[in-house]
């Protein structure tokens, strides 16, 4: 079956007909695949999907988000992932298996405001997402510069096996934490580095849907740089 | 046969309206997507005379807490006339009216919507009526059709809104708000063009058999109409700028 090129789509409009395969964002309505949101539509090896270009984030499994702890009960932390789901983060996940509410203060690790890079272990939907910073790159931010995207963007962030982000982090040189639900913390030791990292981010969310999006945000990172 | 006694002209020898337009055209019609900050997504719509602004939430949190289903998400409409859209000053409190026009409009946008995805959530749709001129439930759930996708809740198709009617006995489409207090019946309709379903349907006034049938077809032409008009505004938002294909 033939790729076809990438077009603009919007709710309601007939992508393809015929046996496709319909993935994300689309529905199946007869023999016609139709799309469900605003986007980029994608016809590869008889499967159809269309990359958003607005919407929220909805937490899945194994995704690196960046989030606020909102408050904490005596077992776990509440924290604000940018979605609709708050997420939860379990005290035993931070002070281990012999974690013991009347001992272990949850305020003493993580308080109220404080920034975590996190993955999501379990988003069923019948409850919170669970969470856990146990792992490599994850847990507390100390430093560093939020930037919200949003979450529909993030794909176009990271590019095509992480080559946008590279590019961006190698010319500023940058330490950029991107969350999947459209947080991105910035850090960098000079402070001309940081501010154009921002900018790059901040052009990638406004320009997302262009095609020559690479060469642009390479042209504005060197055009500075000199 | 209905109607109420008027000066008015509804249509002339020449069959010309009283505002000048063709019995089978719509009013002029234009969709600004995107235009609240601090909604997910928003729309303003002119329709002829009618002024509407749309703002979109969600999905987000239920409250209060027991409305929320533990299935699927829930669709929460709110159409409101300010006090300063019609001639005479109205009452801000939601009128019976209004809590009617909220539930069809809410029936309307259902069957597009798809809340089987976010569980435990609520999309709240507020629409604002700034200025009103007759056929406002189906200029509200045109601009909220395009405030939903502009959200990025997912949508198996766009709902156009348009009427159709019958005054001076014609069938006529799109009834302003002299054909609709003069004429003999008004038929407002929503449609979902690609699905090819209507999902709204409410009719005031008498119509014959064949009238009906005419008003249906004419009513769903309409639609169409509309619809390219929605479908231009989502697109001129989100791939105007910088364009590649």
């Amino acid at each position: 079956m033939s790729n076809e090129k990438k077009r603009h789509v919007i709710p309601g409009e007939v992508i393809v007909s015929g046996p496709y395969r319909a993935e994300q964002n689309t529905v199946l309505q007869g023999d016609k695949v139709l799309a469900t949101s605003i986007g980029l539509s994608d016809v590869h090896d008889g499967s159809v999907r269309v990359i958003p270009l607005t919407g929220g984030y909805y937490p899945k499994d194994d995704d690196l988000v960046i989030g606020k702890i909102i408050s904490h009960s005596a077992m776990s932390w509440e924290v604000d992932i940018n979605s609709c789901y708050s997420g939860m983060l379990p005290a035993t996940d931070v002070f281990g298996r012999d974690f013991s509410s009347h001992s272990d203060d949850l305020s003493s690790k993580l308080r109220k405001g404080d920034l975590i890079a996190t993955r999501i272990v379990n988003s069923d939907k019948t409850r919170d997402p669970l969470l856990t910073i146990s792992g490599r790159e994850l847990g507390k931010i100390d430093y560093g510069e939020l930037v919200e995207i949003s979450p529909s963007k993030v794909a176009r962030l990271i590019g095509k096996r992480g080559s946008m982000i590279q590019m961006i982090e190698s010319a500023t040189r940058a330490q950029i934490t991107i969350g999947q639900n459209g947080l991105v913390v910035i850090a960098c030791e000079d402070s001309d580095g940081l501010l154009r990292a921002i900018n790059a981010v901040e052009l990638v969310e406004e320009k997302a849907h262009v095609a020559d999006l690479t060469d642009r945000i390479s042209e504005m990172l060197e055009l500075k740089s000199d | 046969m209905g109607g109420r006694d008027t000066d008015i002209v509804l249509l002339d020898e020449k069959g010309i309206r009283c505002d000048g337009r063709k019995i089978n055209e719509t009013r002029k019609v234009s969709i600004k997507a995107g235009v609240l900050k601090n909604a997910n997504g928003s729309a303003y719509i002119e329709f002829g005379e009618n002024k509407i602004l749309v703002g979109v939430y969600g999905p987000r949190d239920v409250h209060p807490k027991h409305l929320s289903d533990s299935d699927t998400g829930i669709l929460r409409c709110r159409y409101h006339m300010s006090p300063f859209s019609v001639g005479e000053r109205k009452n801000p409190a939601p009128s019976r009216r209004e809590v009617e026009i909220s539930k069809v409009i809410k029936e309307a946008l259902e069957p597009a919507v798809m809340l089987k995805q976010f569980p435990r959530t609520a999309v709240d749709v507020y629409m604002e009526i700034l200025q009103a001129d007759g056929g406002t439930r189906c200029a509200a759930l045109t601009g909220a059709s395009v405030a939903l996708a502009d959200a990025g809740i997912p949508m198996r198709d766009l709902v156009a809104g348009c009427a159709a009617g019958k005054a001076a006995d014609t069938v006529i489409l799109d009834v302003n708000n002299e054909e609709d207090q003069a004429g003999q019946a008004d038929l407002p309709m929503g449609y979902m063009p690609n699905l090819e379903k209507i999902t709204l349907l409410q009719l005031d006034g008498v119509l014959t058999p064949e009238e009906y049938k005419k008003c249906i077809e004419i009513g769903i032409d309409g639609c169409k109409q509309v619809y390219e008009i929605q479908k231009k505004a989502l697109q001129e938002k989100y791939f105007s700028k910088g364009d590649n294909n």
